[in-house]
């Protein structure tokens, strides 16, 4: 079960619902809907899975119905056709038809929201506007005391909690936001560009600790925002919006390489590709290399060649007769110890390397990166050409 | 034309008479008792306010006063002027005005605030209400103040019921206008967190406006002032009396020195509410 489910929802913020979904049915555009009926299309037609744990960014331009369909989930927005299904209790519930104590169950408990503008109540101190949750649930002071300061420790803000709002830097006061959605237990953070109001350097710092607290403790994040950069650091699944529908959902690599139509493509254009894509995407894949009985031939001339095991597994180098020194790089960022690089002759990486760590390994050896995948086995080589095709978006030949 | 035109007057002055009539004949009872409950309150609060020597009430005042806003140059001002009011000789008639200011904005503040925050909560509400309010600003105060005194009778209740109807509108506009101020993001940041509506009220909007709604209050007691003189007229106490009585005898001593204690009264009662610096601005 998602955390969080789309089912083919329509919203439409005006009077004349009946007359925009009948619109929306025939394919109509926003603005041909605004000047039949009045009505502003804020979404239609939108599905989309969240799971569990995942951070799903929302991207579009403004006005491209991101917001809107974020603040379906906890119903500050109104669905006027489908189903939003929220992970509550073990249950799925439909958020844009449950009556008003579950939705007020579903806000207290189980969906939070940090907002872009920070949300916070200026006339309380920071204490009490990161334990404005709870106290809305009735907790009591001794409690709520304990919570707070548990999350104010969470986000570096220990010794401001009795400071007001207006006392803090921006990005101070949205820390205050997040910890007063991390309050609240909730499984599920709704947040709608949160790190816009911020300037860039800060913006990154957030972005880095958001990621960091996720690693701790796993929320189903949905994350609103219309910077692609942000959007590709922080999304596990990314869904591009335009004109109040979704054009393309995937992951980031999904989206750089095979824009599902000119918009996306145009919006991917320049992006920077280095932290993006992974061996996977830009690899020779080990079926297409030369082979010679249980040895994979490296160069050109055919005197450079990895001895493979039954399985796949490269066991030995050969440098035209001569044993080479294989060293292994671990995980996506491709971690190895400096020395041991520089003295070894080929690198062995993960096949999900980065670009950005595909391109500081090769600095080290001549020799092509062999790529492996999770059981160990030769996957791809990853040699100067692939990493340029990479840089260069030219996957395909 | 013309003379049909005058000939057949429409008898909108008879029927508001004929109303005030029925309301007698039929209401009484109503009105006994409300001006039984406001005489009772008024009487009370002066009644207070002269059981206490004038010495110890202007001590406590002062007391009061520092306490709310820690300045010396405030509390030697506000002693210094009641001091003054009461070398006058008017600290009683000065006593009586107090206590008819402070009922006059009670019931103001109670019924007012929560109209207030029902307009800002229902627009057609408040387009409803809002020519009733200009209505009650700027029609004369002596139009209304004939039907009170037969529904009331002469006294303090009349000149009480006049200042009502006078100072009104003002908290009633400023809580409209501090709850429909409050930003569209504090209040969603509420219901995100699953606040009822009275939690919104009392945790998000009502703390919001209480700047605005302050100011409205204020200037509810300077209204409320402003009528002590027509208050007078209909037989109130106060200081409203030794200006009415100075004009009917040309006495421009007397007319001067009730004068300057009112000024000096809606002065003390201004700087009083001032609301007190933020205490959490920066710096």
């Amino acid at each position: 079960m998602p955390a969080v489910e789309f089912r083919n929802i329509d919203i439409v913020f005006g009077a004349d619902q009946k007359g925009a979904l009948k619109l929306i049915d025939e394919g109509r555009s926003r603005e041909e809907i605004l000047t039949a009926t009045g009505a502003v299309l804020g979404a239609a037609g939108v599905s989309l899975a969240i799971e569990r744990g995942e951070i799903c960014v929302l991207m579009g331009l403004s006005g491209s119905g991101k917001s809107t369909i974020l603040r379906a989930i906890n119903r500050l927005n109104e669905v006027a056709r489908g189903e939003v299904l929220v992970e509550h209790k073990g249950g799925a519930v439909d958020v844009a038809r449950c009556d008003e104590d579950t939705l007020r169950d579903i806000r207290m408990h189980t969906v939070s929201m940090v907002f872009q503008q920070f949300g916070l109540l200026p006339w309380r101190t920071v204490r009490d506007n990161v334990g404005f949750g709870l106290e809305l649930r009735g907790m009591g002071a001794a409690e709520r005391r304990r919570i707070v300061d548990e999350k104010l420790a969470m986000v570096g803000l220990t010794n401001w909690a009795e400071k007001y709002t207006n006392e803090l830097s921006g990005g101070m006061q949205q820390r205050v936001g997040l910890a007063r959605a991390f309050a609240t237990d909730a499984d599920i953070l709704l947040m709608d560009e949160p790190f816009s109001a911020l300037d860039p350097l800060i913006r990154d710092k957030l972005q880095d600790e958001l990621l960091d607290l996720q690693r701790r403790i796993h929320k189903t994040i949905v994350f609103v925002s219309h910077d692609l950069d942000e959007a590709l650091k922080l999304g596990n699944k990314i869904a591009i919006m335009e004109g109040g529908r979704i054009v393309q959902a995937g992951t980031a690599e999904d989206i750089l390489l095979r824009p599902a139509n000119a918009y996306v493509a145009e919006f991917v254009k320049h992006m920077n590709p280095l932290n993006v894509l992974r061996g996977t995407a830009v690899m020779r894949p080990a079926a297409s290399l030369r082979r010679e009985g249980d040895a994979v031939v490296l160069d050109k001339g055919g005197r450079v060649k990895v001895k493979v095991d039954a399985d796949g597994r490269p066991v030995s180098l050969d440098l035209d007769g001569r044993a080479g020194l294989l060293a292994v790089a671990d995980g996506e960022a491709g971690k190895i110890d400096d020395k041991l690089a520089s003295d070894s002759d080929c690198i062995v990486a993960p096949v999900d390397l980065k670009l950005k760590a595909a391109i500081e390994l090769k600095r080290h050896t001549d020799l092509p990166i062999l790529l492996v995948d999770n059981l160990g086995r030769l996957a791809g080589l990853c040699d100067d050409d692939e990493i340029y095709r990479g840089l260069l978006r030219r996957l395909d030949g | 034309m013309y003379d049909w035109l005058t000939e057949h007057k429409i008898p909108l002055g008879i029927w508001l008479r004929d109303f005030v009539d029925l309301l007698t004949t039929h209401g009484q009872g109503f009105f006994d008792f409300v001006s039984l409950v406001l005489g009772a309150l008024i009487g009370g609060f002066t009644a207070a306010l002269l059981w206490v020597p004038p010495l110890l009430l202007i001590a406590l005042f002062g007391l009061g006063a520092w306490l709310m806003h820690r300045s010396i140059g405030l509390v030697v001002f506000i002693v210094g002027a009641l001091l003054l009011v009461t070398n006058l000789g008017y600290w009683q008639a000065t006593m009586e005005t107090l206590s008819l200011v402070i009922c006059a904005t009670l019931v103001c503040v109670i019924v007012g605030v929560p109209i207030g925050i029902a307009a800002a909560h229902r627009p057609w509400l408040y387009t409803a209400i809002r020519p009733i309010l200009d209505l009650m600003q700027t029609i004369p105060t002596f139009v209304y103040l004939i039907p009170t005194l037969v529904l009331f009778g002469l006294g303090a209740v009349p000149g009480l019921i006049s200042t009502v109807i006078f100072s009104l509108p003002a908290p009633i506009r400023l809580t409209h206008l501090g709850i429909s101020s409050v930003p569209p993001a504090l209040y969603e940041a509420g219901k995100a967190f699953g606040a009822t509506k009275t939690q919104l009220l009392f945790k998000v909007e009502l703390p919001y406006a209480l700047p605005t709604i302050m100011a409205g209050i204020t200037q509810c007691i300077m209204l409320s002032l402003s009528m002590v003189v027509i208050a007078a007229l209909v037989g109130a106490d106060g200081l409203g009396k030794p200006v009415v009585r100075a004009l009917n005898s040309v006495n421009i001593a007397m007319g001067f020195e009730a004068g300057l204690a009112i000024v000096v009264l809606a002065i003390v009662l201004d700087r009083v509410c001032k609301r007190p610096e933020r205490r959490s601005r920066k710096g």
